[in-house]
């Protein structure tokens, strides 16, 4: 078990109350597995990457408990995380295209982010030159400013940096959604070869676009509003969900194949809710069609089948009531 | 309806604009009374330049743009005027075109001052009503909002219905739904596939290609400012021709099926390449002694309502 996480609760402070972006959510991330974390914008995906790493203002630690490796994370500590960060947890960050410092050559650039860790950055060129083949960059790059790189030179430029240290949790947030169809397939297959080859060990990818990560991830994770909704492998969280959000995300999803007049689809109506005042007990009830009296109820997340967890009260039935 | 003959663009570009950027060049195409088009590209292909051409917000270096017999780019005071009625566009973010010290609506009263000045009150209400109804959105819940109060796809069907007020013909919708969330995504692809059984022309601009799939009959495929492939979408989606849609279409990421593992083409792309086929030195199967290195290929028509720029098409 690489990553466990306990009941996190992170909220943000704003002057009209707290923001309840995260609010209860209790998984684990197996060694070796890359969980795609799914979800529209502002249902917190993101949050919970980034309080995994760095939780600062207007980020407000309430409660919870995070596990890598054996060992508790500060993570409500910024100070004491700098330990950790980096080196056992590291990001691939959402606008990896401006995570360069511009007046610094990368090669520099790269050298003081070591020294910061003392890591001398002598020792470690060789395996820099190794991962700068995997992701088919040239060594020249060391010796250029970030301006000088495309887009998709830079994204995997920071991956390689992200992930120098070899870290046990690797989060990217988002790392394909700026790139062109023919370099998000490539960046994406990286990060897949970067994970088989050990450059880390586990990996939450967080994404809006579900179908990238019907082609590397291992289990998806589905986010809805500050919750989380349902965790499952892949297959099964694109062929038979069984919350009826993912159901009605997975079906509004336009693929190639899919025509107007032949099939149409249909968006899930309503808006998800405010998370500054969010409704009682289930939070999907007010959109969700098969809502009943019980889902005035905040539903458990439980495990319906093995490793297949979902926060439903309809549809996990017997084993939410237990 | 719309016609597009020959358009080029050449930006200037570095210092004192010494360097010449060809962003769109040569591309000619239709789009019917009441058809849907796909402008297909990556970043970088120009399909936002020819967008913006249209719609007169720059201008063309050369080639006509002859919408309904006249040519746009001649068009002048009432003229153009009259050509704003019948064409409108949409763009991507929806946040940025409003201005948001104002409230939402001043959209519709901008419309207002400049095409109906005369109209009397109730009437205006009541149009407004209908083209607000008429994109799926509650008039009570919409009006008097600032554009923070409203989502991405409200603003996004906000800024239809203001093009629906001057009852266009013909609607630019460039990338229109890529910054929205997938639960309300579809619902504005909807309303544009409805807008066009009501007899709307849409040049629908995306990056996306099931999306372009989706809603499209006939698509324009485009990389450099050239059009590598065109024709009817189900041609170009069941039997691509060109290397490039090719790629494409296999790097599409499916719900249906995983990627193949192949190499990726990773050769950065340079602005534009002139004095070769744009594609020439990524495609796999170039072959000089066609010529590939020295001109761009012709469109050249592989079956009926499908055409392709590439020579070891013809040779085939």
């Amino acid at each position: 078990m690489s990553l466990q996480v306990d009941n996190l609760r992170v909220y943000y402070q704003t002057l009209r109350g707290d923001v309840k972006a995260l609010d209860g959510a209790t998984f684990t991330l197996a060694d070796g597995e890359i969980m795609g974390l799914a979800g529209e914008s502002g249902c917190g995906k993101t949050t919970l990457g980034h309080s995994l790493i760095r939780l600062a203002l207007p980020m407000r630690f309430i409660e919870g408990r995070v596990t890598l490796d054996g060992e508790e994370l500060p993570i409500w500590d910024t100070e004491k995380m700098n330990d950790f960060r980096f080196k056992k947890i590291s990001i691939i960050p959402q606008y990896a295209m401006n995570a360069m410092n511009p007046t610094r050559k990368i090669g520099r650039m790269t050298a003081e982010l070591l020294g910061s860790r003392k890591v001398d950055f002598k020792d470690i060129l060789p395996e820099l030159k190794r991962r700068l083949d995997l992701v088919k960059l040239s060594h020249d790059v060391l010796d250029m400013y970030p301006i000088e790189l495309s887009g998709g030179m830079k994204q995997r430029m920071v991956m390689v940096l992200s992930t120098l240290l070899d870290p046990s949790l690797l989060i990217a947030d988002e790392i394909t959604s700026a790139l062109d169809v023919s370099s998000q397939k490539a960046v994406a297959e990286m990060l897949v070869e970067f994970r088989n080859r050990k450059c880390c060990n586990s990996a939450i990818v967080i994404t809006h676009d579900i179908s990238i990560l019907y082609q590397i991830a291992d289990s998806i994770m589905v986010m809805y509003a500050g919750q989380l909704a349902e965790k499952a492998s892949t297959e099964t969280i694109i062929h038979a969900p069984r919350h009826p959000y993912t159901k009605l995300l997975i079906s509004s999803l336009p693929e190639v194949g899919v025509k107007y007049t032949e099939r149409r689809l249909t968006g899930i109506p309503g808006n998800p809710p405010l998370l500054l005042d969010p409704p009682v007990g289930c939070r999907f009830r007010e959109r969700c069609p098969i809502a009943f009296e019980k889902c005035i109820e905040i539903p458990p997340f439980v495990e319906i089948e093995p490793g297949h967890f979902i926060a439903c009260w309809k549809e996990a039935g017997t084993h939410a009531q237990a | 309806m719309l016609k597009l003959e020959e358009i080029s663009k050449v930006y200037r570009v570095g210092a004192f604009g010494g360097k010449e950027l060809h962003a769109v060049s040569n591309v000619s195409f239709n789009v019917k009374d009441g058809e849907v088009v796909s402008l297909i590209g990556e970043s970088g292909s120009g399909k936002s330049t020819i967008g913006k051409m249209i719609l007169r917000l720059i201008s063309t270096t050369s080639g006509n743009i002859i919408f309904n017999d006249a040519n746009i780019s001649t068009l002048s005071g009432g003229n153009l005027k009259e050509y704003y009625r019948n064409v409108q566009g949409v763009f991507q973010d929806p946040f940025s075109s409003y201005n948001p010290i104002f409230k939402a609506d001043r959209v519709f009263r901008l419309i207002r001052e400049e095409f109906y000045p005369g109209t009397p009150d109730r009437e205006w209400d009541a149009k407004i009503e209908d083209a607000l109804c008429a994109v799926g959105l509650n008039p009570e819940h919409v009006l008097n909002k600032f554009p923070h109060q409203l989502s991405g796809g409200q603003l996004q069907r906000f800024l239809i219905a203001r093009a629906l007020l001057l009852n266009i013909k013909f609607l630019v919708a460039d990338e229109i739904i890529s910054m929205l969330d997938a639960s309300t995504r579809i619902d504005v692809l909807n309303l544009l596939a409805e807008l066009k059984s009501r007899g709307l022309s849409i040049l629908f601009i995306t990056h996306d290609l099931s999306l372009a799939h989706y809603i499209s009959e006939q698509a324009v495929i485009l990389y450099r400012g050239c059009v590598t492939e065109m024709g009817a979408t189900d041609h170009i989606f069941d039997n691509p021709v060109h290397p490039y849609t090719r790629m494409l279409m296999a790097s599409v990421p499916r719900l249906d099926k995983k990627w193949e593992h192949g190499v990726v083409d990773l050769k950065e792309k340079h602005a534009a390449v002139t004095g070769c086929c744009a594609f020439y030195d990524r495609c796999p199967i170039a072959d000089k002694s066609l010529g590939c290195d020295k001109f761009q290929p012709m469109l050249t028509e592989a079956e009926p309502d499908h055409f392709v720029a590439c020579y070891r098409h013809v040779e085939r």
